[in-house]
């Protein structure tokens, strides 16, 4: 667990996110949200999308060591979040806290082999950092009754005193699992696994249908 | 709803989001070669049941995935504490 300061990184990077030579296939490919956006209907009370081939990074470190805080805030253009279940974000950036030594970074696609490759390159001592784009994705639920779809599907508090703009969470949904973080006063994201996507997406559209759902893509 | 305090986001959340360990402060043996069989099976097999206050280990497992203690009351439920690993408990009877 020391920190070691010239250590020669030996791990290996690999882009999980292909060019555009390659079609990206994000988990919710298979339900075309581009025709169901296209077939309407428009209004409703709750709206999904899904923002699709993101860059998901999970960073592990101490939040207490300066050295590597300051080269995060190089790497990232901002500094991460240390305050629980806060979120910062800056442009595209978005750094949610996950736990007192864990953050989740999402960026712009392909921006992601590029960060990752950057904290290879000037992070120091002990830490970790992983691109796990591949195996989740970020959905946004918004509208009037937005919440109201969230509090059938998790325990959490969201009323605004208790879930401002900017808390992140990470809970129980629907019986599988989200990061959720409040992102304006009536818009949600959740992060949720790849291998639950499916299956959250026919609960969201069950647990929506009274509210009205537009699709957005 | 039953919420816990989880000391590691600051904040009580559902009963759901946790998982309870079993007894805390369960300190393996520094010599484990060294143990008579009856030291090691105590260590490995052997656990307080009380009716009452227990120190117990618990995890935010589907929050923060973090472990922390918690002095409860195993017959009314009633949670005296909550505190971090490497912390000793304050309510001990
Ligand atoms: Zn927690």
């Amino acid at each position: 667990m020391s920190d070691v300061k010239n250590e020669t990184a030996t791990v290996s990077v690999m882009n999980q996110l292909p060019d555009a030579s390659i079609v990206g296939q994000s988990p919710l490919f298979h339900a075309d949200l581009a025709t169901i956006a296209k077939k309407g209907p428009n209004t409703g009370g709750v709206s999904f999308k899904e923002e699709a081939l993101l860059g998901h990074i999970t960073l592990r470190m101490n939040a207490d060591n300066a050295e590597q805080m300051s080269v995060v805030e190089k790497v990232l253009g901002v500094a991460l979040p240390t305050q629980p279940l806060t979120s910062v974000s800056q442009g595209d950036v978005v750094v949610r806290w996950i736990s007192p030594d864990e953050w989740l970074i999402t960026v712009p696609g392909l921006q992601a082999f590029d960060i990752e490759t950057a904290f290879q390159q000037n992070m120091i001592g002990h830490y970790q950092v992983v691109n796990v784009s591949g195996g989740q994705t970020l959905v946004t639920l918004s509208g009037k009754h937005a919440k109201d779809v969230i509090k059938k599907s998790s325990p959490i508090d969201l009323h605004p005193s208790e879930f401002p703009v900017g808390k992140v969470v990470t809970s129980v949904f629907a019986k599988s699992s989200a990061v959720i973080r409040r992102s304006g006063e009536e818009t949600f994201e959740l992060v949720i696994r790849r291998s639950f996507s499916d299956y959250l997406w026919l609960w969201i559209q069950d647990a929506s249908r009274e509210y009205g759902l537009v699709v957005e893509a | 709803m039953f919420l816990i305090y989880c000391p590691h986001c600051g904040e009580h959340r559902e009963e759901e989001e946790f998982h309870n360990h079993g007894q805390a402060h369960i300190a393996r043996p520094l010599d484990p070669d060294s143990c008579t069989d009856e030291e090691w099976g105590n260590y490995m097999f052997f656990r307080k049941n009380p009716k009452g206050l227990h120190h117990e280990l618990w995890v935010h497992a589907a929050g923060c995935r973090k472990f922390f203690n918690v002095t409860r009351n195993t017959a009314t439920y009633e949670i005296k504490e909550v505190y971090k690993i490497g912390e000793q408990p304050k309510v001990v009877e």
